[in-house]
């Protein structure tokens, strides 16, 4: 058997200054080659690993006989974001995991084949979609993002009118103000998005729900909502410095950079900080996004701070091993204590403390523990704070008898059914902040149950 | 999707009038609430606190100074124009009930997100006592509607060319120290307007309101860019705000925030000057 086929990537010097794509996909004879490393198992494991189920070993076997648009056929049956999803699902936990080459060696790279696949389409031209027959029944989908516009992806196939109402000026969500150009280029969001409004989508932008209309007004003018609100609200420490000017969360410092593209500041109105030292506090995905944002905004030096070890970070290792190849430093096992204020209340450093790993917490991880005695300064002129979301409340004015738990997130059933008869949600506005698939998975899901609620 | 300019003009010198076709945001606006508008694809999101605005017309007035590009640029558009986004309304409304009597005060541009209030409080059964202020006679806006609306009406101009010579924190003194029972007041204007006026009043033990117009980008919650600190807490002023209380507020910190782009600014001017001469050659 063939080895598994490397991804092409643009060359890390290069990459770190520029924002083009870092990946730059399989050619025909790779991607050829490693859908030569398909078993077609009779029973496939990694169909299971998928959250909106593609039909993998289907679409794989397709490749094989280099009928390419078979196999983006056979994908767009259940997926209708390929080429967000080919970019950036964490295979490696999903599909990928499950594949019977896994348990001796590496598995078949179910991801760079989709994204191959997707991207073979786009080349050529995307088939426009058949309209279904109408239903007359009406849903309201709050939020353009990866629940959203899959729910509404499926709920237009299904032959309802469908109405996505997002409170930005563009499409996407995450996909767009979060996710960096140079892992996934808006071009193709656009196009994703583009192929749901020819399934007769109506989307609407800059509609703020809870402000224009609320949640109540919205289940009795439509026939079900889908609520796809996501966990848009940062985080911040609460440590002494937080408010200092060259302080950014995540998502101000990400939603700059991608939704308003201040890197093409000043041909973009809009600005940004470019730090010359920047110190990003967090272990995920987001924390790597900034962190490679900020090298190629020009940045000398640009530290990941987390307070758990290498083991432990959230983040994919693909987007470690991506960030270490382009010079981001890692203090691991490192935590701040508090940002440092310079001339006219610009950030001057940040005092960290070194940590050493406890005792295992409720989550499993072991929990970190400060050392007593080890702070010391990390030069630093901007600080980005990436530790994490929680969902945007915004929805929850006039949504009378809308349950939510203690961390604001939405309860729903397993079917996304929330607390109100004709209301359903999926995605980190019901999880907290998630992974794009997950949020697709559950807007798909709770489709399907509006489907069946519809047709009662 | 274009909002349409339907109205425009210039109601002092650089200070414009805009009233924008956008029913949804008509229709649910309140007074205390803000928008944000992006004129085209390269544009900078901008935030503006609702002047007035008419349900049944569909409309939406704002009014704004030329201070960066993007007003700027604004203000050489026409009726004829539309507007690639406009968002609202955000920001939490006014807290508008009867208490009494109300003091609103608006001090440059800020007298436009005044006049709002100013009907709202009356109509809400207040005796409303108003007072603007600008540097001179020729910078004061909204003049006879302000007068029109409220119980009782004074000006201030920085150089005595209108009304009292002075600043309106100092009619505002004299009101309070006239022994006239006032229950609320409310102060829109430049930042250090609002922090002038905040010293003044504490004393008094006044309720005191401030709109707070930082930075921001979303105005949803989502950024955090535009964060204030009220009572040592961080607050969203998008969210939370824009109007808190007046004595909490840590207005150095919004100063400074205010300041943050200050260089970044005038390249983005300089840029945009730039381009203009070069399309004018050719």
């Amino acid at each position: 058997m063939v080895d598994r086929q490397a991804m092409p990537l643009q060359d890390p010097e290069e990459r770190a200054h520029n924002f083009d794509e870092v990946a730059l996909g399989y050619s025909d004879e790779q991607a050829l080659a490693e859908a030569s490393r398909c078993l077609e198992c009779k029973n496939p494991k990694c169909v299971d690993g998928c959250p909106v189920n593609i039909d993998i070993p289907g679409f794989i076997s397709c490749i094989k006989e280099s009928d390419f648009d078979g196999a983006i056929e056979t994908i767009k049956l259940t997926n209708t974001l390929p080429a967000v999803c080919g970019r950036v699902c964490p295979q490696e936990v999903q599909c990928e995991l499950h594949c019977v080459l896994a348990k001796k060696g590496e598995p078949v790279a179910i991801g760079r084949l989709e994204r191959f696949c997707a991207d073979y389409e786009r080349k050529k031209g995307v088939t426009p979609p058949q309209r279904s027959e109408s239903t007359g029944k009406k849903i309201a989908v709050i939020g353009a993002g990866p629940a959203g516009l899959t729910a509404a992806a499926d709920l237009a196939k299904a032959g309802h009118a469908v109405t996505i109402f997002e409170s930005l000026h563009d499409t996407g969500g995450v996909l767009t103000y979060g996710i960096p150009e140079f892992r996934l280029p808006k071009a193709i969001v656009k196009e994703e998005v583009e192929y749901i409004k020819q399934l007769g989508v109506d989307v609407k932008v800059d509609y703020v729900i809870g402000k224009i209309k609320t949640l109540d007004e919205l289940r009795t003018e439509f026939d079900a909502v889908f609520l796809g609100t996501g966990a848009g609200l940062p985080k911040f420490m609460g440590i002494e410095g937080e408010n200092l000017n060259g302080v950014y969360s995540a998502n101000e410092f990400l939603t700059r950079v991608n939704l308003m593209k201040a890197y093409q500041f000043p041909d973009y109105d809009t600005p940004i900080k470019r730090g010359k030292k920047v110190v990003v506090v967090g272990g995920g995905n987001v924390a790597m996004d900034a962190a490679r944002s900020a090298l190629r905004l020009g940045a000398d030096e640009v530290s990941i701070v987390y307070r758990r070890g290498e083991e432990e970070l959230p983040a994919r290792r693909e987007e470690v091993e991506n960030a270490k190849e382009e010079g981001i430093i890692f203090r691991l096992l490192t935590n701040p204590t508090r940002i440092l204020e310079g001339e006219n209340m610009t950030v001057n450093g940040v005092e960290c403390i070194n940590m050493e790993l406890g005792e295992p917490d409720e989550s499993g991880r072991r929990s970190p523990v400060p050392v007593e005695g080890s702070e010391h300064v990390v030069d630093a002129d901007v600080v980005i704070i990436a530790i994490g979301t929680s969902p945007n409340p915004m929805i929850f004015s006039g949504s009378e008898g809308l349950e939510t738990n203690s961390k604001g997130t939405i309860v729903v059933d397993e079917s996304g059914r929330t607390s109100i008869d004709n209301v359903y949600a999926g995605g980190d506005a019901v999880t907290g902040a998630a992974t794009v698939i997950s949020a697709m998975g559950a807007g798909k899901i709770a489709a399907q149950a509006i489907n069946e609620y519809l047709s009662k | 999707m274009s909002y349409q300019i339907i109205e425009k003009k210039e109601i002092a010198p650089s200070v414009h009038l805009m009233k924008i076709q956008a029913s949804d945001v008509a229709r649910a606006a309140k007074a205390g609430q803000f928008i944000i508008l992006r004129i085209d694809e390269t544009s900078e999101r901008v935030p503006l606190t609702i002047a007035d605005f008419d349900p049944e017309e569909g409309t939406v007035t704002i009014i704004f100074q030329e201070m960066g590009k993007t007003t700027k640029q604004l203000a050489k558009m026409s009726s004829s124009d539309g507007l690639q986004d406009f968002v609202g309304p955000l920001g939490t409304p006014a807290d508008v009930r009867e208490l009494g009597t109300v003091i609103l005060v608006g001090g440059g541009v800020g007298i436009a997100p005044v006049y709002p209030q100013v009907k709202a409080y009356r109509e809400a059964g207040n005796k409303v006592i108003s007072i603007i202020g600008a540097r001179n006679e020729s910078l004061l806006i909204l003049e006879d509607e302000m007068e029109a609306a409220s119980d009782e009406f004074h000006v201030a101009t920085d150089d005595g060319s209108k009304g009292h010579h002075g600043f309106v924190t100092d009619v505002v003194k004299e009101i309070l120290d006239s022994g006239e029972k006032v229950a609320r007041i409310v102060v829109i204007g430049p930042p250090i307007l609002m922090k002038v006026a905040a010293g003044m009043t504490e004393p008094y033990g006044v309720e005191t309101i401030v709109s707070l117009n930082p930075i921001m980008i979303d105005g949803t919650g989502m950024c955090g860019g535009c964060r204030v600190s009220v009572g040592g807490e961080t607050k969203f002023a998008c969210v939370d705000g824009p109007e808190f209380d007046a004595h909490k507020v840590d207005f150095n910190l919004l100063m400074n925030r205010l300041a943050l782009y200050r260089d970044e600014e005038s390249k983005c001017q300089e840029n945009h000057d730039h381009k203009c001469t070069c399309r004018g050659e050719n």
